[in-house]
């Protein structure tokens, strides 16, 4: 047991070492002292609840994702058949019970049909997307398969994470963190933001802008009461519209949507200088948008956000120019908003804000410091016992302590991991057990000397018989600590994340580090009685 | 140099001898615990029940406003806020668990949530809004089943270790142990109305471990008595295995106290429900080791064959090496 070959000693420094060296940029940058920039840059990041700042968890509308398929689907199965030669005529469309249902006015043309379908039905991906199915020989039934529409959702919070990105770039914060969390999720971190609210709006807004055609034939009474006629469908004004409280009728299909956009500003109308937005086309978006001008001079469109009608103005002459103005009752800073917005792009998908915590940076601040001085007075008081109870035996107690301490830092901070409230609970702990293993072995090799075993098997005794008992405590809680990371949220985690690193590290300065010295310090001095 | 011994040698304390009567005691508190989280309830947070809080300093007063902060809440219409003390005589956390309605409509939440500051902003000049939360119904649900869900897995898992390495009976006696401490913390913060949120499943997680550290090194000395004094009675056993360990557990328990105490008297405001709880955990816990994890085991008939196979490979292998097969 008390065999310590040079190079076992040679590896164990440099663990220990290893470890130590990842922990002191973290531990520098609370002094005034830097760290080379030449250096790895290893660093324990400080949660939320201690550094202050924003979360933000925002859920999508996964069923929206679904509806908007559904919608796309429908557009372009009359496209198809429109443009098929000759041209299949279909009815009775519906798209209820979340699946895409047609007659065809000739049954014989239903081969020709699917055929066309055929290639719309397999889509970009590997997964098949859509069944299709005839019924009553003319009814032809489409359906969105599970696999395709877990691949819709995906790719839309796959690019809603993008834009989520790109907007909180705009504001211009430091260090901002956003992973997806699970199908839906996103979690935004933002370090020492002072006013989170402007950031929930501009995450809460879809940016979803449409050009639609206003159906003029609609009765008015009909619109006000939510009746639309067939192949129209109605949206309300928006609240800070002259026109606010009532609503319009738009022509469902034949519109365009405002994705393809190069730019957006904020601007003034010449003429009535209120604040405006401009936005800029691609080639593409710009294309569709003179096509749409042009075939529909002289009738009203309406420019539609969020499922809210901004402003619905007469079509004057033909846009050509790929850019257009919107207007909507807007204030610099709601224009302002909307520009960001549509310059990161829709987001494909409605996100909401579930869950918001912010910790203001001055109380982040001082909880770190009264924890530092607490933390500061608590170990002293333990080293003081820890001396006074085992003498030399406390001092290499001790220092095992402080490299412990270290290292699990270091480990922290080269796995990236985020150090929590919850994980200071973690670091008590293990502390804790760290103490704990140093006392067990300290009483054991006491109570082998009791025994009458000379120095040298007393020590061997004492470590080998506390060993048992220190590694069956730390295997449990190793267990108890990976089914937390497993099962618990993001807190437990943190919890989680610090007993495991915690128990290894402490194992190792408190059994192995410490058996290390003392053989050493036998082998030198041979003593023929020890004080403990 | 004379070194500090808490504990004299060789103490012979009969900690069993009393067992009937504490493991009683302990079945009892175990069961008020229980009574009081079913009537009075926990005092979940915003965590684990949903809603608002605002955690405010009034940098200027040496006192906060309570009784009119509670008022004024109310008055905005969004259910009877809970506002208490957090650290400084000048801090105060308000708590306000929306109603139903308001908490579904996720733009109605965000509102109130801004109501409430914007209105407490307007009426003192020296609020400063250190943070707040705003958890949806959704996710305080979620958290209370996770949180559920990691606590169970983590102690099957803890009691199936134990029987592994040890006896089924002492994977039963580890296993009532913890629920004891669990149901014992749980218990106090019903009883003191304390806000119970995931910081305090921390809190209770690291009791469970320390608790468990506590019973398995006495459990340890137990399986190595058991097999060195093979005819002695089991009380007597458990008693021995307790004092010849209790040097360990008093210095382990002190040594901690000491370093919990300092983050108890002056360490932030925002760790003062978890370090209290792990503070109360350290004596549950290390009372719960000796009486409940020992005694249960004489109960459970655990017996000296345990650990000492009666036809190992070791007696075969010798009763050949004796000619004897």
């Amino acid at each position: 047991m008390l065999d310590f070959p040079t190079w076992r000693k040679i590896w164990l420094w440099l663990i220990a070492g290893l470890c130590v060296f990842a922990a002191l940029p973290s531990l520098l940058s609370a002094t005034s002292i830097r760290w080379p920039d030449a250096l790895p840059q290893p660093m324990v990041n400080l949660g939320l609840d201690l550094a202050g700042g924003s979360h933000i968890l925002l859920e999508a509308d996964a069923a929206q994702v679904a509806a908007q398929r559904l919608e796309n689907m429908e557009e372009n199965v009359r496209n198809t058949m429109r443009s098929a030669d000759p041209r299949i005529r279909i009815g009775d469309v519906s798209t209820r019970d979340g699946r895409l249902s047609f007659m065809l006015d000739d049954p014989g043309q239903v081969d020709r049909a699917r055929e066309l379908l055929l290639p719309a039905m397999n889509g970009t991906g590997l997964v098949r997307e859509w069944d299709m199915a005839v019924e009553d020989g003319n009814r032809m039934v489409l359906t969105p398969t599970q696999e395709g529409t877990d691949q819709a959702v995906s790719d839309a919070m796959e690019s809603a994470t993008e834009v989520v990105r790109k907007r909180i770039d705009e504001l211009g914060t430091r260090e901002p963190t956003i992973i997806r969390q699970g199908d839906t999720r996103i979690v935004v971190q933002v370090p020492g933001l002072q006013d989170p609210d402007q950031l929930k709006t501009l995450l809460g807004q879809t940016a979803k802008l449409e050009f639609k055609l206003v159906d003029q034939n609609a009765l008015p009474s009909d619109v006000q009461q939510g009746l639309a006629p067939p192949g129209s469908e109605i949206f309300p004004y928006v609240d800070t519209s002259d026109f606010a409280g009532t609503s319009l009728a738009v022509r469902r299909l034949g519109g365009i949507r405002g994705d393809n956009l190069t730019g957006a500003q904020q601007s003034f109308d010449p003429q009535t200088n209120e604040p405006v937005v401009n936005i800029q086309f691609d080639s593409d978006g710009g294309r569709r948008f003179a096509k749409l001008t042009t075939d529909n001079v002289g009738k009203p469109f309406a420019i539609i956000l969020d499922d809210k009608v901004l402003s619905a103005p007469n079509i004057n002459e033909p846009i050509r120019g790929g850019s257009a103005q919107i207007s909507g009752s807007f204030s610099v800073e709601t224009a302002n908003q909307l520009a960001i917005s549509l310059r990161s792009g829709a987001l494909p998908v409605d996100l909401a804000v579930i869950e918001e915590r912010t910790v203001g940076p001055d109380l982040g601040a001082d909880s770190i410091k009264r924890g530092m001085l607490a933390l500061g007075v608590g170990s002293l008081l333990v080293i003081a016992l820890m001396i006074v109870s085992y003498g030399r035996f406390g001092v290499y107690a001790t220092a095992a302590l402080g490299i412990n301490v270290a290292m699990l830092l270091g480990i922290m901070a080269a796995l990236n991991t985020t150090l929590t409230l919850p994980g200071i609970a973690g670091f008590v702990l293990t502390i804790g057990a760290a103490v704990d293993a140093n006392v067990l072995i300290n009483e054991r090799i006491r109570e082998e000397r009791k025994r009458g075993r000379r120095v040298i098997a007393a020590v061997e005794n004492g470590y080998h018989e506390a060993s048992r008992a220190i590694y069956d405590a730390n295997i449990t809680n190793f267990i108890a600590g990976v089914l937390l990371f497993l099962f618990g949220s993001g807190p437990i985690r943190g919890f989680a994340v610090v007993l495991i690193i915690g128990l290894f590290t402490s194992v190792f300065t408190a059994v192995t580090l410490t058996r290390m010295w003392v053989a050493g310090w036998l082998r030198k001095t041979k003593p023929k009685d020890i004080v403990l | 140099m004379k070194l500090l011994k808490l504990v004299p040698d060789d103490t012979n304390i009969s900690f069993l001898k009393w067992r009937v009567p504490f493991f009683a005691i302990s079945v009892l508190l175990i069961a008020v615990s229980w009574a009081l989280v079913l009537t009075k309830g926990l005092n979940y947070g915003v965590d684990f029940a949903g809603g608002l809080e605002v955690r405010a300093t009034f940098t200027q007063s040496e006192e906060a406003p309570v009784v009119e902060l509670r008022d004024q809440v109310e008055a905005l219409g969004y259910g009877s806020p809970v506002v208490q003390r957090f650290g400084e005589d000048n801090q105060v956390s308000i708590r306000v668990r929306l109603p139903d309605e308001v908490s579904a409509d996720k733009e109605a939440a965000q509102q109130a949530a801004n109501d409430i500051v914007d209105t407490l902003q307007a009426e003192y000049d020296d609020f400063r809004l250190d943070g707040n939360d705003n958890v949806s119904g959704k996710v305080s649900g979620e958290f209370r089943q996770t949180a559920l869900y990691a606590l169970l897995a983590a102690m099957g898992a803890i009691a199936l270790y134990i029987w592994i390495r040890f006896e089924w009976q002492f994977g039963v006696g580890a296993l009532f142990a913890l629920f004891h401490d669990v149901s014992l913390t749980l218990g106090m913060f019903a009883l003191f109305q304390l806000e119970f949120s995931l910081q305090i499943i921390a809190a209770i997680l690291a009791i469970i471990g320390y608790s468990l550290n506590d019973t398995i090194v006495i459990y340890d000395r137990i399986r190595e008595n058991l097999k060195k004094y093979r005819k002695m009675e089991l009380p007597a056993l458990l008693d021995l295995s307790v004092n010849e360990t209790l040097a360990r557990t008093v210095m382990t328990s002190l040594t901690l106290l000491v370093a919990l105490l300092p983050l108890l008297l002056f360490g932030p405001a925002s760790l003062f429900g978890m370090v209290a709880a792990i503070t109360l955990g350290l004596f549950v816990g290390t009372y719960s080791s000796v009486y409940s994890a020992a005694p249960i085991l004489v109960w459970l008939g655990v017996t000296s064959d345990s650990f000492v196979p009666t036809e190992s490979v070791a007696d075969e292998q010798e009763k050949k090496a004796r000619g004897l097969v």
